[in-house]
Formats: structure tokens, C-alpha cells, sequence
């Protein structure tokens, strides 16, 4: 059932501005572009690196697009909760708060971005609440979804990129839990292990005992991996474990970086590793700096847990 | 002339395993079992097999059963869907393949574990266990789960045997997209880019870039396929199908190949290439203009070697100087690629060839009487060569 009084009472808020522009405090510098490249992990030149930079068709310095908002951010006096209302956007969530619709949570942010930001520029933004969504039921509670844009320009009224920015207003349907001190910790993500057949299951049962093996074709003595039921040479469905003396080096490798996946803390590096008896693997290699990785390393294997599942893992050989 | 399937094939061997209720094996185990049997049965080498065909409900995929059984390559591979409406289907298919020579010995195979395993008498549920996620399950575990990271592989070593560099992958990337800053249509339209943007990318899988990927698009193509004869009536001016052709190379996986002594070979891609040359008579000299699939930079160096445009390690000099642009040699991906136009998993490049023959491409080079239109690289693959009616 949708609240009528709460929908006229936050009718008049759509359209309008929170309130005058907001004014960056600080001109584009390269510092503040320093710092978020180094908390961002950003290693693009054209952000920090003038020499670089000035060879570009940028001409220099430029700040990182994503970085719009963080010239205006306002800083901590937000944080206040007992402080009044001190602009419209404030205004209406006080509003939704009063009628019961005390949670709050951002769902989504899109950047638009119409030209870079030189070292020298001065921001101002215009933020402006767009539109106000029916009742809607969510998986948190019955709550409004509230979009608002911020417009973004230059010191010469250019604009720079736009913001749209929503979030959920919403009655909590449940009263929050507290974390008490006995609770157990979230449970760590994982990666994901390897479903385990009739063809591949006896390799890892190998590897959680502590076991690298290669299946051994026992009618002709071929080797191969990864494991397959029937042998490609002679064609037998008979076959045993050799076990791997886990030694070989590096045929080609590569660095995972994106995009990122629970469980595996990237960057990681994988290799595919010419194993001494002839047969290939695909394994990680730990412990080892990613530009010292090359082709034809010695590496040595060991078997070790990596985000809760048991794995072959390759360091060089010292 | 036009073929009918009037005594064109004949069945030759035949082979099964044991039926019971728990098999206590794999269905890629069944599959191997039954498909050796009809071998022996029919007198012929694995390695004779160069045709496969199974329905598309089937968990065992060929390449696994070429793999173990020691079938080498193959030209030809198709799955049938709708269940036991396929039965006929893969013997339709078979038949097909040996009249036109697009295949000489085809296996037709299914396997169930149909009472052990997946009961069809259950409905559809539960985690299957398929020879594709055992595959791919080789991978998963250590992070290598992703098209970059296992292209990124045969990348790395690519470079290392040819001495290409990044930079080199920046060229394909920036001529790619200078394609598709003139098409109306491409998700880049408008937005060129530089070698430096290219060598300022983020990195994605290492030594993949942001601008070695291609895109990842909402869209659909598709195309309309009929006789010469039927064509001189219609709308447009027909795209001929001068060859084409599959083909999947000798211990192949789906892109991971990683077991054979050059990883970076792609025989699946030479067997497709020599098909395509046979039939239609043609050589790489002859090719005006070509689409090369391009899900990432790399791939487009393994293709032009491939197919024949450069020697083995070439592809970075072939690719300077707009060389693969329009105006140069050899106009590759005139629509602006998967890399700038849009990934349609190949069938947007289709579209593009048949433009390129009508003349009607955005970007049109002078000449385009024969187009080379390719499919994906490190997976069995597949070709043709479009070129005009008389
Ligand atoms: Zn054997």
C-alpha cells in the first residue's frame, strides 16, 4: 500500500536543486591526483608523470575521470547525525525518516565524462534531485528509489561529465542485527574447486593426500594429463598412479589481474609447467615476484591449500 | 548440378558398450568405449574418423572422445538439438558430410548414464557433471577462468617465439578501431584511438591489455542461405560461398590446448585454411579483404600467419603501416571488428563480408572480389571465402 501522505509530501522535492552549486576547495592539483592514483592502484602516466604526460596528446597532466567527485566531497561534517538538514537532498531523506523509511542504501552510480581535468581547473557542482520511483517491494523492505544528478563543470562553465546516483529509501522489514562478539566471522569467499567424476576425482583424492600423480596407461606405459579414460595410443581403458616427482619449468605463464574473483586475491600468477616426466600442468606460481617469472624457470612443486581448496603450487627452484 | 542424399552414404561399422543400470564409469568413458568398437567394427584407423557428430544434449563433447580415442583432426563436427528427435539428425548430418566431401569417416555417438546419472525420468535438475565442466575444471582452481587468461597463454609464448611485443598488439587494436570510427553502427563510432591509449590500458590478464579485449555487446545477427540459382532472383546481389569449412586440430581442447609440443601451432586453423584454399581454388594472393575474428589482438597475428598472408612470426611487420587497413594490403575487419564494432560471436563479421562483396561496407576497399571471413581461434574453428556471381 503506497504511502499518499509520504508521496505528497516529497512531490515538491523532484526537480529541484539540493542548493547553490557546491564549489571545489581546491583546484585541481597534482597531489590529490597522486593520492588516489596510489589508493586506487592506478599506474597510468598521463596522471602522474609530467614528463610522460606531456607527450601525450593530453599535453600533460591529467586527472583520473573517476575522480570527479572527489573534488567537491564536502568531507566529514556529514558524519554528524544530529545535525539539521542543510540541504534539499537532506531534506527529503529526513522526510523518508520521519515516515519510517530509515534505511538507506545506494544501489547504483553512473558516470558520464565529457572532457579531462587539467591540473588548474576548478570544479563546481550542480546536484539536482531527478526523479523519485513508486513504492517499491525489495528484498530489504517497501522503500522509493531516489535518483538525483550531479552536473560537473569548469571554471569556464564547461561541463565536465554528469553523475546519476540512486538509492533506496526503504522500512528495514527485519530491525538490523547486531554483531555481538560471539558471532562467527563472515565466512571467507573460496575458490572454486573442481567437480570430481569418474575420470578426474581419484587425481585430487591424490592431491588431498598430499600426492601430485600422472595417469599412467598401463598397456603401453604412456603418460598422460590431464587425466582421460582411455589411452590415446593404444586405446586401453587400463591405467594407474605415477607419482610426480613435481619438478619442471615454466613453458608460458600469465598474470591475473581482471576482472577480480572472490576467493583468489588477485593479481595471481598462473603457469603452464613442463613437468620432468614429459606431461603438462596448469598451476599457480607463489612466492616468486611477477617480473622475475620467465619462460624456461625451474620450478618445483608443492601441494598446499589456496583459498580452501587443496592445489599443486610452483615456486622456482632455489 | 545439385546433390540429393539419394545413395550417397552407407553405414559401416557399428559399436556399443554393455547396457545396464550404474555402468560405474564416466559417460565420456561410454562414449570412448562405443565409439573404438564401431572403429574396430568398420576396420578403420582413429585416425581415418575426421567427422563428428552427437546431439546437442549429449555431456560428452567430441574433442574430449577425439582426444581419448586418438581420432586426430577432424573437418567436420555438428550437434543436433531437441533430444531423441536428434537420433536421425546425426546420421542427416553424417550423410551431408561424406556426399559433399566435407567429411570422409563419420562417427555418429550418444552416451547416457541414464539411469546412474542424469534420469530423464527426474526432469531437469541437479549440478551435472559433463566432460566440459571436468574440462574446464583443470583451469578454474588456480584462476585461470577466463577467454583473456587462456588466450593470454598462447599469447605469452607467442611472443617469446616471435619476439612480438606489446606495441605490436597496440597496432591491430588501432587500426581495428580507425575502422570503426567511420561505422555508424560500432559501439566505438566516433572514438578513435592511439598506440599510447593502447600501451596505457589497464592490464587485464598480463601481457593482455584493456584494448587487446573486445567488446562485450547485447545484439543478434543472422544470414540467409540458398542455392546460386535461387539467389540470381532475389533482392540483393549475392555473396557467393566460394569454401568453407571446420576443423579441429589433433589433441584439441576447447581453448586450452595446451599439450601439444608447440602451443601456439593452431593446426586446428591450417586445416580449415587448406580446405577453404582447396576448394575454392583460391590463394591468400588472392584475398582482397578480410575479416579475421578478433575477441582479442593476439589472435588476429596467429590468423594472418594461418591463413597464409605472412610467415610464421611475421604478423607484427605485416600489421605496420596500415598495412590491414584500407588502402593496405590486405583491409582486415572493415566494420571495426569484436574489438570495436560489437561481439556477436563472430556473425557480425559475416554481415560485414557480404557488405564488402555488394560494395556496401562503410569502409570499402577498392577491391573486394574475394573475402576471407574467420571464426574463433584456439577452439575447433571454422572458414569461408565470399567472393561474387558471375
Ligand atoms: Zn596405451
Amino acid at each position: 500500500m503506497p504511502n499518499a501522505a509520504l508521496e505528497e509530501a516529497f512531490a515538491p522535492f523532484v526537480g529541484q536543486d539540493f542548493g547553490p552549486p557546491e564549489i571545489a576547495r581546491d583546484p585541481v592539483n597534482e597531489a590529490m591526483i597522486r593520492q588516489w592514483c596510489d589508493a586506487m592502484g592506478d599506474a597510468n602516466p598521463i596522471h602522474w608523470d609530467a614528463e610522460a604526460a606531456a607527450k601525450t596528446h593530453h599535453g600533460g597532466i591529467v586527472a583520473p575521470p573517476t575522480m570527479l567527485q572527489a573534488w567537491i566531497l564536502p568531507g566529514v561534517r556529514l558524519a554528524d547525525p544530529d545535525r539539521p538538514p542543510s540541504d534539499k537532498q537532506e531534506e527529503l531523506h529526513a522526510l523518508f525518516n520521519q515516515h519510517g523509511y530509515t534505511g538507506v542504501v545506494a544501489t547504483d552510480c553512473e558516470f558520464e565524462f565529457e572532457r579531462y581535468l587539467r591540473v588548474g581547473d576548478r570544479v563546481t557542482a550542480k546536484a539536482t534531485i531527478e526523479s523519485i520511483s513508486e513504492e517499491k517491494a525489495t528484498a530489504l523492505g517497501i522503500g522509493y528509489f531516489v535518483v538525483t544528478r550531479t552536473r560537473f563543470e569548469n571554471q569556464d562553465g564547461e561541463l565536465v561529465g554528469s553523475m546519476v546516483f540512486r538509492v533506496l529509501k526503504f522500512k528495514p522489514s527485519q530491525p538490523p542485527q547486531q554483531a555481538s562478539s560471539g558471532d562467527a566471522a563472515p565466512a571467507k569467499p573460496q575458490r572454486i574447486p573442481a567437480p570430481r567424476g569418474h575420470d578426474n576425482g581419484w587425481w585430487w583424492e591424490a592431491l588431498d593426500r598430499g600426492e601430485l600423480m600422472i595417469q599412467k596407461c598401463s598397456q603401453c606405459g604412456t603418460l598422460r594429463h590431464p587425466p582421460r579414460p582411455m589411452c590415446h595410443a593404444c586405446r586401453s581403458v587400463d591405467w594407474e598412479e605415477q607419482p610426480s616427482a613435481g619438478t619442471g619449468s615454466v613453458h608460458s605463464y600469465v598474470i591475473m589481474h581482471h576482472p577480480p574473483v572472490p576467493g583468489y586475491d588477485f593479481p595471481v600468477a598462473v603457469a603452464l609447467v613442463d613437468l620432468d616426466e614429459g606431461t603438462r600442468i596448469v598451476a599457480n606460481v607463489v612466492d616468486c615476484p611477477f617480473e622475475d617469472i620467465h619462460i624456461g624457470m625451474k620450478v618445483e612443486c608443492s601441494i598446499e591449500e589456496l583459498g580452501g581448496v587443496k592445489l599443486p603450487v610452483f615456486r622456482a627452484t632455489s | 548440378m545439385s546433390i540429393t542424399l539419394k545413395d550417397q552414404a552407407a553405414i559401416v561399422g557399428i559399436g556399443q558398450t554393455e547396457f545396464s543400470k550404474n555402468s560405474g564409469r564416466s559417460d565420456l568413458q561410454l562414449a570412448c568405449e562405443a565409439v573404438s568398437a564401431a572403429i574396430d567394427d568398420a576396420g578403420i584407423e582413429p585416425s581415418d574418423v575426421d567427422g563428428m557428430t552427437t546431439f546437442s544434449m549429449d555431456l560428452t563433447d567430441d574433442i574430449e572422445v577425439a582426444r581419448a580415442v586418438g581420432i586426430g583432426s577432424l573437418t567436420f563436427q555438428s550437434q543436433i538439438p531437441h533430444g531423441g528427435g536428434a537420433a536421425l539428425g546425426v546420421l542427416h548430418q553424417a550423410a551431408m558430410a561424406v556426399a559433399t566431401g566435407a567429411a570422409k569417416y563419420v562417427v555418429c555417438y550418444r552416451d547416457l548414464n541414464g539411469r546412474s546419472g542424469q534420469r530423464y525420468s527426474e526432469g531437469v535438475s541437479g549440478d551435472l557433471i559433463t566432460s566440459d565442466s571436468i574440462h574446464w575444471s583443470w583451469y578454474i582452481p588456480s584462476g585461470l577462468m577466463t577467454p583473456t587468461s587462456w588466450v593470454a597463454l598462447v599469447t605469452q609464448r607467442y611472443m617469446h617465439d616471435t619476439g612480438t611485443t606489446s606495441a605490436d598488439l597496440a597496432q591491430v587494436a588501432v587500426s581495428t578501431r580507425k575502422h570503426a570510427v567511420t561505422n555508424p553502427n560500432a559501439i566505438f563510432y566516433e572514438r578513435p584511438i592511439t598506440l599510447e591509449d593502447h600501451q596505457g590500458s589497464r592490464m587485464i590478464v598480463d601481457p593482455l591489455r584493456l584494448y587487446d579485449c573486445c567488446l562485450e555487446t547485447d545484439g543478434a545477427c543472422a544470414c540467409i542461405v540458398t542455392t546460386p540459382e535461387r539467389a540470381r532472383d532475389l533482392a540483393q546481389k549475392p555473396a557467393l560461398i566460394r569454401g568453407v569449412a571446420q576443423g579441429s586440430g589433433a589433441d584439441q581442447e576447447s581453448m586450452t590446448s595446451f599439450y601439444r609440443d608447440d602451443i601456439t601451432a593452431l593446426p586446428e586453423l591450417g586445416i580449415v585454411a587448406n580446405q577453404i584454399y582447396a576448394q575454392s581454388g583460391l590463394t591468400p594472393d588472392d584475398i582482397d579483404a578480410a575479416i579475421l575474428y578478433d575477441a582479442f589482438t593476439s589472435i588476429v597475428l596467429f590468423q594472418l600467419e594461418a591463413y597464409g598472408f605472412c610467415k610464421r612470426g611475421e604478423a607484427k611487420d605485416f600489421v605496420k603501416n596500415g598495412n590491414i587497413e584500407v588502402g593496405g594490403r590486405l583491409p582486415v575487419n572493415t566494420h571495426g571488428g569484436q574489438l570495436s564494432e560489437a561481439y556477436i560471436h563472430g556473425m557480425n563479421g559475416v554481415n560485414e563480408g557480404v557488405r564488402l562483396i555488394r560494395g556496401t561496407s562503410v569502409n570499402q576497399p577498392e577491391k573486394s572480389d574475394h573475402v576471407l571471413v574467420t571464426a574463433g581461434v584456439g577452439v575447433p574453428s571454422s572458414a569461408m571465402i565470399l567472393g561474387k556471381m558471375d
